[in-house]
């Protein structure tokens, strides 16, 4: 017997099942990308183009360094969580659960790519 | 409960039915541009990496990212990136209750896609 009633077991939980906690991640991770993205391709965008042991230099700084960790971590994590929602919209079946693994597990590996290049440089 | 009356009900007229509207189109566009920026993100990542790793990879990578085919995706990157910012900014706006009504909407459709153009001109002649 259930002792659950209807509406509190769908209560806060909507059609996706998860009820709002993805939107709520995307919204930190959104805002806290409102302030790294315009520091990051400026700090980014003066660099690129520049020789090899300029580059070097100029990323085992720690402001530049910092910027590029945290966006293009958050960057990425933000990624993967968009383009989840993309192919639920679009995707169904097992192909959605695999294109979804797919892309989580490339976003990530991008994400700690940059983070280990970022520390080899630093030290 | 969840199960009641499953397939025998009035489906939403979808996208062919509407008329193009500012609103739908700059909704669209937040998802275009948000996913197209995966080619960027794995060209700067792959730059980051050949950096880390040494010269020779670095030269391979930072030849392919300032050639004209990688200029081409980071201009078009730029404005997208530029347009995604702007356009998360407006769903953080409506989260939090304000510019809700159609016309101040669509006001702020044009605000974001005149300030992505004047922001990504921006960035190229800094750059």
């Amino acid at each position: 017997m259930a002792y659950l009633t209807d509406r509190k077991r769908v209560s806060g939980l909507g059609s996706a099942g998860a009820g709002t906690a993805h939107h709520w991640h995307q919204t930190l991770l959104s805002a806290a990308l409102v302030v790294l993205v315009p520091l990051f391709l400026f700090t980014f965008g003066a660099i690129i183009g520049a020789p090899y042991e300029e580059v070097v230099a100029y990323y085992t700084r720690p402001w530049p360094a910092l910027i590029a960790l945290l966006t293009l971590t958050v960057g990425w994590v933000h990624f993967a969580k968009g383009v989840q929602v993309l192919i639920e919209d679009y995707v169904g079946g097992l192909a959605r659960k695999m294109a979804i693994i797919a892309t989580t597990c490339l976003s990530y590996a991008a994400a700690l790519a940059c983070v280990y290049a970022l520390i080899r440089l630093a030290l | 409960m969840a199960d009641v009356n499953r397939g025998n009900r009035p489906l939403s007229p979808h996208l062919q039915i509407y008329r193009p509207q500012l609103t739908s189109i700059t909704s669209i566009l937040t998802r275009i541009t948000g996913n197209a920026l995966i080619l960027a993100g794995l060209m700067v990542t792959w730059w980051f990496v050949a950096l880390a790793a040494g010269p020779e990879a670095f030269a391979t990578a930072d030849a392919f990212l300032t050639s004209w085919f990688g200029k081409l995706v980071f201009l078009g990157s730029i404005w997208a990136l530029w347009y995604h910012t702007l356009a998360g900014i407006r769903h953080l706006i409506w989260d939090a209750g304000y510019l809700l009504e159609v016309d101040q909407a669509e006001q702020l459709g044009w605000g974001i896609i005149i300030a992505s153009v004047c922001l990504t001109l921006f960035t190229v002649v800094v750059l």
